[in-house]
């Protein structure tokens, strides 16, 4: 297995807390891994160390470039969705505008906002503003890609397409990882899924067999809350 | 108790025609100084001068006590038309508009105006006429300030006016002016504080100082015309004078003129009306339009230019205080508390007159920088709190995508920041157009001043004070339509 992610003994402490406890994970091209714990369980302080955003206390990291797509976007609001995409390719990579719009057209198309190219982002809808985040973080063509809560906000049938869409993304060669509340979505759509629990992981595999058949306290507990939460909803 | 109560009663009918004598409320300026009406350095409540004993001595002939009145001098005549004070007298000018204006006495005093000049200057500049490109300084709304507007004209000079008699003559030493033109009485003064300084005696013109009441209260002024002959036949009024050192041989010429003249009509005392200002007002607005107007472009000019420096420097005070390091923070933070907790009049005063001693900033470029460094603190923090409202998110997603943290800046949170900012940018722009008219106090002419003068030159400010805000309006108004304008086009959806 060519591993694209590796991290091992990543250890993280605010204060005297310790967020992170040591924590393993790998992740390989075409694998969509997902990340699912409580609140608190340090998943999201992950991603946000592979993205470089965080520094960690002590682990080893062997991470190559990530891009990654934020639970509330982050578009820059005073650019068009083309604009958002086109940024990083012209300033970053220094493609010629012409070639980062082409290849930014390209990519919207892909991800079905083709028509909402020219639209400001507080004019896109909740999933439509995501496709663009992911459409400007594909842009600069990281090999891994970091979704925190991509479910957060979509309805069962918008979620069902963005499945799709990572599926696609994972069969073209590249690594996905992402955090989720959403079991049935995870048990959907991912290849793997890691179980957090106290800065540790706890269990992971396939998420039929870790989902269906869970073997730790931990991730009885967190489908329990889950459960309740769609009871609620 | 019978008889105590009928002691009370004496006592009170005793007491009321001493409370039936109001005083005699006299306004008058104490920052015009001695000779004429100082606050007394032994005891800083009682009054002394020339015009306080004179005050006084009309007050004891009307059998009333003297009670006075602080009125700034540029405001005693419409302070007088309000009724501010009985009699007004603070070395005011006699001169065809206060008359119309106001009910004015017959004239105590003769007075030259004089040219002072530095030492050095002593043969060079005799006459107005020798002032040719130069600036001379005298006090607003004054004779000397109409003579020296009319010179501007003939003798090609420049006509600088001040609020105060005092700087024009330190203004003088520090070379920023070239020749002051007052009263004799200023002039003297100013020779015994000031050294390195010389006067012409020659005078370039004669006025009077008078006294001035309301327009309709022509009973107390006879009054006082009647007591003034009196004070000049019995020589009280050179005992006065020659106790200030004042007295001079124009005076008893002066006296028997007015003795002379007792009987007929004092020149053109009538009361102003208010619709004989407004015609005044209509009359000398040809007149007073051309200056006006050229006020309103200073005052756009130094607002443009004092914004645009207050927004390069504010960016840069914002840019320090968002990323710079704890030591650069520290630093800025004083400098906006300071500049925001402290009146922009004392910063203008300090850049002005208190740093005269090591750069001598010419009065427009004071003016500039003075509002531009006050309004550069206000600025900074718009921009400070625009910058901050860029959510972090986005800048974290920036980095992400591998913009540097000046692409970052340039790139997302600076055409956002400047998004936000553009409303209370342009309130302050408004609100700099209007502090603009603090700047008079260094004898910068701009609008409010040219206002002034204008409606005190004419006595009334209601065609003037129409016409100045109508400017203020005609810059400020296509601002703030502008601004909306922008705003509604870039509006950015508030997080």
């Amino acid at each position: 297995m060519t591993t694209t992610l590796r991290v091992r003994g990543l250890r993280l402490w605010r204060g005297d807390r310790q967020i992170l406890a040591g924590i393993d994970l790998d992740a390989a091209p075409g694998e969509v891994v997902a990340l699912m714990g409580l609140s608190g369980s340090g998943k999201t302080t992950v991603l946000r160390i592979l993205a470089g955003l965080e520094r960690a206390d002590a682990g080893e990291i062997q991470v190559p470039k990530a891009g990654m797509v934020f639970q509330f976007h982050y578009l820059f609001e005073h650019l068009t969705a083309l604009e958002n995409v086109c940024l990083a390719p012209v300033h970053v990579q220094r493609q010629t505008r012409a070639q980062a719009q082409a290849r930014a057209e390209a990519l919207l198309g892909e991800l079905g906002v083709g028509h909402r190219a020219h639209a400001l982002p507080r004019e896109l809808s909740g999933g439509e503003a995501q496709r663009v985040a992911i459409a400007r973080a594909l842009a600069v063509d990281p090999p891994l890609l970091l979704l925190d809560e991509p479910t957060a906000s979509l309805d069962p049938a918008r979620r069902n397409d963005l499945g799709d869409v990572l599926k696609a993304l994972a069969a073209s060669g590249r690594t996905l990882l992402l955090t989720s509340h959403d079991d049935d979505f995870v048990r959907d759509f991912a290849s793997r899924v890691v179980i957090l629990a106290g800065g540790r992981v706890v269990e992971q595999g396939d998420p039929h067999q870790v989902l269906e058949h869970a073997q730790h306290e931990e991730t009885r507990e967190l489908l329990q809350v889950e459960r309740q939460r769609k009871l609620g909803r | 108790m019978i008889r105590l109560a009928l002691l009370a009663l004496l006592l009170l009918c005793t007491a009321v025609p001493a409370v039936a004598q109001p005083p005699l409320r006299w306004g008058g300026d104490s920052e015009g100084g001695a000779p004429f009406v100082e606050a007394d350095p032994a005891d800083p409540a009682k009054m002394i001068g020339f015009d306080v004993e004179i005050a006084e001595h009309i007050a004891a002939e009307l059998g009333r006590p003297a009670q006075f009145v602080q009125i700034a001098y540029s405001s005693l005549d419409q302070s007088a038309r309000r009724g501010d004070f009985d009699i007004g007298l603070s070395g005011i000018e006699d001169s065809p508009g206060r008359r119309a204006s106001v009910a004015a006495s017959v004239p105590y005093y003769e007075f030259r105006e004089v040219i002072t000049v530095r030492e050095g200057d002593r043969e060079r500049f005799r006459s107005l006429a020798d002032l040719r490109g130069r600036r001379v300084a005298t006090l607003g709304g004054t004779m000397a300030y109409d003579i020296l507007l009319e010179a501007e004209g003939e003798h090609g000079l420049t006509a600088v006016s001040y609020d105060d008699d005092v700087h024009p003559y330190s203004d003088l030493l520090l070379g920023r002016v070239d020749a002051v033109l007052l009263d004799h009485v200023l002039a003297e003064r100013a020779m015994r504080r000031n050294t390195g300084l010389v006067t012409h005696p020659e005078a370039v013109a004669v006025g009077h100082y008078i006294i001035i009441a309301a327009p309709e209260r022509t009973d107390l002024r006879d009054q006082v015309d009647a007591i003034l002959r009196a004070a000049m036949r019995d020589g009280t009024l050179e005992r006065i004078f020659r106790k200030w050192d004042c007295w001079t041989e124009d005076q008893p010429a002066l006296y028997a003129r007015v003795l002379a003249a007792e009987g007929s009509d004092a020149p053109g005392a009538t009361g102003g009306a208010p619709l004989g200002s407004v015609a005044r007002a209509w009359e000398a607005l040809p007149r007073y339009l051309p200056s006006l107007l050229s006020a309103a472009v200073l005052t756009l000019v130094l607002s443009c230019a004092a914004m645009l420096l207050a927004v390069v420097l504010g960016v840069f005070i914002a840019t320090g205080r968002v990323y710079g390091d704890p030591l650069t923070r520290a630093v800025l933070t004083v400098y906006v508390e300071v500049m925001r907790g402290t009146p922009v009049l004392l910063q203008l005063f300090v850049i002005y007159y208190g740093l005269a001693g090591m750069v001598r900033l010419p009065a427009f470029i004071a003016a500039l920088v003075g509002l531009g460094l006050n309004y550069a603190a206000y600025e900074s923090e718009i921009y400070r709190s625009a910058l901050e409202a860029v959510p972090r998110g986005q800048l974290e997603a920036a980095r992400i995508l591998g913009l540097t943290r000046l692409q970052t800046l340039r790139l997302v949170r600076a055409p956002q920041a400047f998004r936000l900012a553009l409303a209370p940018m342009t309130n302050d722009f408004v609100a700099l157009l209007k502090d603009s008219s603090l700047v008079s106090v260094l004898t910068v002419v701009e609008l409010t001043k040219q206002t002034q003068i204008f409606a005190t030159n004419i006595g009334s400010w209601l065609v003037p004070g129409l016409l100045c805000a109508a400017l203020y309006l005609a810059m400020s108004l296509p601002l703030s339509h502008l601004a909306r304008r922008l705003e509604d086009r870039w509006k950015v959806a508030t997080p």
